[in-house]
């Protein structure tokens, strides 16, 4: 197969389109690699979308829905692909952008310029949600804490909870956000790496939490991370694009090299992970937590506190480690001396990058 | 793994090994200079770099890997007295160690034997088949040559009791009646568009071989040497293809999808307590580049060796992970009637087979890798009534092979089909008639008319 493609592309110049057949390929369409014009990837992207949007039944007419938006590439192309979606095909929904800052000074200061450029540019009001205001804490206060390993652990359960309250604030019945088929594969391989047989088998829905507070879909599931970034390059969208400065030392970036690898060798393989991490047979007996309420702060919990509530504690009391790593002993609130002894020994946990959406 | 958390001396967590805590370090040398399971026997140190070293005396880490075989063997009833075993041999050092292991449980049956009255327990027989792949791999036949003889000499040096030894070559997957079956074979991987692809065409014929040899020789099961880190690959290629679905089917201690039910006694064994144990027992190997350096297979084998590097029980966590996955009705050694199996053998396996799907569901399986297939991946199997060979071939593969081993036209597709080995084709018939009697079955006291014209 690569050698007919090597072929076609030294024959280049005299070639069409392979779907419209009238203009010029200016692009090899990374999922596929078949050469196309600009308005036909425009096309196709835009109705893959569409089909997943319709086929997965996400939305229902009049919703109002938020989405997360980060001012990055993901976020900035859902934000302007759902706000044309929604026009041309009459989705009927009442769009907002829900933004969340975890206070990362030099990155999240500077993305948030690019969401409020965008409350403009696309039309659609804007809410903030700080960490400050949340938990009075922001990642630059946690990172001088803890240090630079499990900081995505903090970030991204923070972030989730923030999200929810955010969504409250503005009143919607829907949360989307921006993963796309490379995220997803990448959560389905560190599953299996990790041995969470739990997550596994809900990682790969579409739609998750509808038993929860604010259900989240991903219309992006099946959407390749180059196409997100050459859509947005030939489109000449208006986005951040800096990796979070405290992320090079997560574990998820094993899985990500690893993906980039495979990606070239066979594109469809990403979407073939997310097809096993469908197909897996998980049995539904298999011990899923119990759903309760966090007894301090009444958000959704599988155990007595929350884990924001328990990481919060944690860092309130001057005692990093808590939350972090395996239990010993008994669940979280109980063993907090036990934790604050051990974290000499503790192990390293691999938690983080862990994007529990 | 025997990672206990307490005094855990391997590199996986612990980072400051090296330069920190001396104190605690000398502490540590003087208890550490006795084997920690026996207390007695000085430990062995392999200097290979690998976790656990200098922990075990060489008996106790032998006792600890043949522990863990015997285990497996006994638990799932892979090998019962009346059975007639045939051990897959590679050459390589899993393989070399399942030979060997087999063998002692062999001679202690024997002893046993030969020393109770009544002589009610007969010893299980003990067959070694080694596939030689000169037909694809052409540049290798001096080096196999030299293979081969090593193996002979091995297998006879295993005796009493005497071995057979099936050197068969991997064309022979065509049936004695096919007309240059090395041409065929040739031209059969050359059809394959795709590297990977023909890796794993040539593993699946590898296997339809194996079963071959074993069937026309009067074998009763298939001692295959898969190891954990085997294993751990295995789940990570399964699911980069797509293959999750079958994933659970391919790596249980049991796989008797086939006519003669596969084992896999090393499973629990990592390939670290394997290179180890031959360098102990002086067990010699021996590697055929029989593989190519491109490929998926290649570069998910790459990234698991980086993976254990960062933490050296990852491989044993990945397949922990895997073995949560439901597994199939097939997944364990069949219950029989038959008067020969002792009665341990039977209440064994009646124990054991407890928490397996208990619905014997009709699965479709793929032709060419033997997968079971998803509902929906075979909807589209009653669409070519008539049709090409082809056609129905395609209908009846995975989405994997369809991809990695089909060629995409019609016409080379039709080409590919015609040089597949009998067995795999008359799997595509097998499936096409079958699922149309189903659904029939199912819906026959709503029909109307007799005949099978459906409108």
């Amino acid at each position: 197969m690569e050698a007919s493609e090597a072929k076609s592309k030294r024959a280049g110049g005299s070639r069409l389109c392979c779907i419209c057949n009238k203009r010029r390929p200016v692009l090899k369409r990374p999922k596929t690699l078949q050469q196309i014009c600009r308005e036909c990837f425009y096309e196709v992207f835009e109705e893959e979308i569409h089909q997943v949007i319709v086929q997965n039944r996400l939305f229902k007419s009049g919703e109002r829905v938020a989405i997360g938006a980060s001012g990055g590439k993901d976020s900035t192309v859902l934000a302007y692909v759902l706000s044309e979606l929604n026009r041309r095909h009459n989705y009927g929904l009442d769009l907002f952008l829900l933004s969340i800052d975890e206070g990362i000074t030099g990155y999240r200061d500077d993305s948030l310029e690019t969401v409020k450029r965008n409350e403009v540019q696309y039309g659609l009001p804007l809410q903030i949600v700080s960490y400050k205001d949340l938990y009075g804490w922001t990642m630059d206060d946690i990172v001088k804490m803890i240090g630079l390993k499990n900081n995505c652990t903090f970030c991204g359960v923070f972030r989730r909870q923030a999200l929810d309250r955010g969504a409250t604030l503005l009143k919607v019945d829907k949360l989307v956000t921006g993963h796309n088929a490379d995220d997803i594969a990448e959560t389905v391989l560190l599953n299996i790496l990790r041995g969470d047989i739990a997550r596994l088998s809900r990682c790969t829905s579409i739609t998750t939490g509808e038993d929860g507070p604010i259900p989240r879909c991903k219309p992006f599931k099946y959407t390749y991370e180059k196409e997100i970034v050459m859509y947005a390059y030939f489109k000449k969208l208006d986005y951040f694009s800096t990796e979070c400065i405290y992320s090079p030392n997560a574990y998820r970036g094993f899985a990500r090299e690893f993906i980039k690898d495979l990606e070239r060798l066979r594109p469809r393989a990403i979407l073939d992970i997310i097809k096993s991490g469908e197909d897996f047979r998980i049995a539904t007996t298999t011990k899923m937590p119990e759903q309760g309420t966090c007894e301090r702060c009444g958000y959704i919990s599988s155990q007595k506190w929350c884990k924001a509530c328990v990481l919060l504690e944690g860092l309130n009391r001057g005692l990093p480690k808590m939350g972090i790593g395996r239990p010993r002993g008994s669940v979280n609130g109980d063993n907090k001396h036990t934790k604050a002894g051990s974290t000499a020994k503790s192990i390293e946990s691999k938690q983080c990058g862990s994007l529990d959406f | 793994m025997a990672c206990n958390s307490t005094g855990c001396e391997s590199g996986c967590y612990d980072r400051e090994k090296d330069n920190g805590s001396k104190i605690v370090e000398d502490a540590v040398v003087t208890q550490e200079s006795v084997c920690v399971k026996c207390k007695c026997n000085e430990p062995m140190t392999f200097g290979d770099g690998g976790s656990e070293d200098g922990r075990f005396c060489a008996e106790c880490f032998r006792n600890n890997v043949f522990g863990k075989f015997r285990l497996a063997v006994t638990s799932h009833a892979m090998i019962t007295p009346s059975d007639n075993v045939l051990v897959a041999f590679s050459g390589g050092s899993s393989s070399r160690v399942a030979l060997q292991f087999v063998h002692e449980l062999q001679i202690k049956a024997l002893k046993n034997y030969e020393a109770s009255r009544d002589r009610s327990l007969a010893v299980f027989g003990v067959g070694v088949a080694f596939v030689d792949e000169t037909a694809a791999f052409p540049a290798l036949s001096t080096e196999m040559i030299d293979a081969i003889e090593w193996i002979r000499s091995t297998v006879s040096s295993l005796s009493p009791p005497a071995k057979g030894l099936h050197v068969v070559p991997i064309e022979s997957v065509f049936g004695s009646d096919s007309l240059d079956p090395r041409d065929r074979l040739v031209k059969l991987l050359d059809s394959v568009p795709d590297d990977t692809g023909k890796e794993d065409l040539l593993l699946h014929l590898k296997m339809l071989c194996l079963q071959k040899v074993a069937s026309e020789n009067g074998y009763n099961r298939l001692v295959v040497g898969s190891c954990t880190s085997r294993i751990a690959s295995h789940v990570l290629t399964a699911t980069v293809k797509g293959r999750g679905y079958s994933l659970s089917a391919d790596i249980q201690h049991v796989d008797a999808r086939w006519k003669v039910p596969i084992v896999l006694p090393l499973r629990d064994c990592v390939r670290q307590e394997i290179t180890r144990l031959c360098l102990l027992d002086g067990l010699k190997t021996v590697e055929l580049a029989c593989r190519s350096q491109s490929g998926i297979n290649d570069l998910v084998s790459s990234f698991v060796a980086l993976l254990q590097e960062e933490n050296p029980s990852r491989e044993c966590t990945i397949v922990r992970t895997a073995a949560k996955l439901t597994p199939f009705y097939f997944n364990k050694i069949p219950e029989t009637d038959d008067s020969n199996v002792p009665m341990a053998t039977q209440r064994r396996l009646k124990r054991f087979n407890l928490k397996y799907d208990g619905s014997m569901t009709t699965e479709a399986f793929c032709p060419i890798c033997n997968g079971p297939q998803n509902i929906s991946d075979s909807s589209e199997l009653d669409y070519f009534e008539e049709g090409q060979e082809s056609d129905a071939l395609y209908a009846a593969c995975c989405s994997s092979c369809r991809f990695q081993i089909l060629p995409q036209d019609g016409s080379s597709r039709e080409q590919f089909g015609s040089f597949l080995p009998d067995h795999m084709i008359s799997q595509v018939k097998h499936q096409k008639v079958n699922s149309q009697a189903y659904l029939r079955e199912k819906i026959k006291d709503c029909l109307l008319l007799d005949d099978e014209e459906v409108v």
